[in-house]
């Protein structure tokens, strides 16, 4: 069945779940409706995966802003006088290093060395840290936090507290500025800042998945509909267009970063993953610290690597990757980059065929479609 | 939107007979499902393919979608121009982004194919169910 396969196929992203009624639902979803958005299942939330088209929309990032409902992200909240220290026990990079009103990227850890998830790292006070996690795993992300909570701390899952937008592209920040009082400009990439926007108290962070500058803010769910729309109108003049997964993903891809269940999870370590800068030994022992020294002595097996295919053939998630008609590693992600007007991948490959140039094939559908190592990231912006 | 004189299936394709060829593609329903085409792949001239066999693929940005033959013959033509320029299938399915075209083995065969109106009729039942 032609659509059938289409539509299992975009639902490839989620958990199944058994009907559409049980599906959760950002605050925003009649919005995403009634603007005709192609919705999907992901992860357990109705989603819109596009809305005039992938291509436009990720176009629209890449050259003027898009906008994002990003709500269906988890947040987890570790307070109180050793909040810093469950924090630096459950995580691979170095929370001590954060400032008031910085982030960091970091990685939730199994005490094997490998992700539970990834996340961003908020510390809005010496006592609070805000996690921001993957809607797939916030569940998950929450229990295995507070199994390893030997601290005077609490953790909280707050999700349901906050919805949150995503503004990404050139004109974000001009865009956003109409919006709130808050010098924007000062707020540098990987910080963060309170304020009101639109009258809607908000976290305001110059943060986000796309490889653009732009900002991700956070908010009561009350004000979801009032935010969206105040910043479609305000965004109208510089061709802010909603966006939805589709170009989340293809975007991410183009910027080298990892999705969940596909570059990362519970069995690779952020060696593998060319994650190492994250990953800070030095802090002291955390979660799969003395997996990861091991690992970093003798080696890793295999190492996440770019390729660009050579013809016209796409490279999916799944596909194996061959080198000497062998096969070797899987590609975790594959697609059409939209604004680099080529087909790039991420996979894994033994260290042998991870150089710079090596030529593997990619096997679609029985053949071997040639493709060739690159390096990540596919894109860098300019500014 | 539907042209009366093409025959529809539940996959679908789209035939159009003149004579003993038919033209095939994919309508307007499944180019809307797949969102923005971005690669095409179609079988070689000469190439005998039965009914309701897979013959190529249709690639959007995030799916694979198999194309199935309407009818059993032989492949006469295929559509070189959707090598360079995919995103036509969007942009006219029924008319210049044609798939392929066949010389069918059986013209009776196109007999049990849907008309427009039973096609329509079938999407609609369609776009009832996906938006619940």
């Amino acid at each position: 069945m032609l659509v059938s396969f289409v539509r299992s196929k975009l639902e490839k992203l989620s958990v199944s779940t058994p009907a559409t009624t049980e599906l959760r639902k950002t605050a925003l979803n009649s919005v995403h409706r009634g603007l005709g958005a192609k919705m999907v299942n992901f992860s357990g939330w109705d989603m819109p995966v596009e809305y005039s088209g992938i291509i436009a929309e990720h176009t629209a990032v890449r050259t003027r802003a898009g906008l994002f409902d990003v709500s269906h992200m988890g947040e987890l909240e570790v307070r109180g006088t050793e909040a810093l220290a469950l924090v630096q026990r459950v995580t691979c990079n170095n929370a001590a290093k954060l400032v008031v009103g910085q982030a960091q990227y970091s990685g939730l850890m199994t005490s094997r060395g490998t992700f539970v998830d990834d996340l961003l790292v908020h510390k809005v006070s010496d006592r609070h840290y805000l996690l921001c996690v993957n809607a797939g795993n916030q569940d998950a992300d929450f229990e295995h936090i507070i199994a390893n909570n030997r601290f005077d701390a609490t953790a909280e899952n707050t999700g349901p507290r906050y919805s949150q937008l995503a503004m990404q592209g050139p004109r974000a920040k001009d865009i956003l500025q109409q919006l709130t009082k808050v010098p924007l400009d000062p707020i540098r990439y990987y910080y963060f800042a309170f304020g009101e926007v639109d009258g809607a108290e908000c976290l305001i962070a110059r943060t986000g998945y796309t490889g653009e500058d732009g900002f991700e803010i956070y908010f009561d769910p009350e004000y979801s509909e009032k935010l969206w729309n105040s910043i479609m109108q305000a965004g109208e003049s510089a061709g802010l267009i909603p966006c939805g997964l589709g170009a989340r993903n293809t975007l991410r891809l183009e910027a080298g970063m990892c999705l969940y269940g596909h570059e990362i999870d519970d069995t690779t370590t952020p060696w593998e993953a060319g994650l190492g800068w994250i990953c800070k030994l030095d802090k002291g022992p955390f979660l799969g610290s003395d997996q990861l020294a091991r690992q970093k002595q003798s080696g890793v097996k295999r190492r996440l690597v770019g390729f660009e295919m050579l013809d016209k053939r796409i490279g999916r998630d799944g596909y194996s990757v061959l080198v000497a008609g062998q096969e070797v590693g899987l590609v975790t992600s594959g697609c059409p980059s939209p604004f680099l007007k080529k087909n790039i991948g991420m996979a894994y490959v033994p260290p042998v065929s991870a150089a710079d140039g090596t030529e593997v094939g990619i096997s679609i559908r029985g053949q071997s479609a040639p493709a060739r190592v690159i390096p990540l990231p596919f894109y860098k912006r300019p500014h | 939107m539907y042209p009366s004189e093409y025959r529809y299936t539940k996959e679908h394709e789209w035939i159009k007979l003149d004579g003993p060829v038919g033209t095939i593609g994919i309508t307007d329903y499944a180019q809307a499902e797949l969102g923005d085409v971005v690669f095409v792949e179609l079988p070689k001239v000469g190439t005998q393919i039965k009914a309701g066999q897979s013959f190529g693929t249709v690639e959007s940005v995030k799916a694979v979608s198999e194309i199935f033959s309407p009818v059993t013959g032989e492949v006469t033509e295929t559509n070189a121009s959707l090598a360079d320029a995919p995103e036509k299938i969007n942009k006219d399915p029924h008319g210049a982004a044609w798939l392929v075209k066949m010389r069918l083995t059986d013209t009776k065969e196109i007999s049990g194919l849907m008309d427009a109106a039973s096609y329509q009729a079938y999407i609609a039942e369609k776009a009832k169910e996906h938006s619940a």
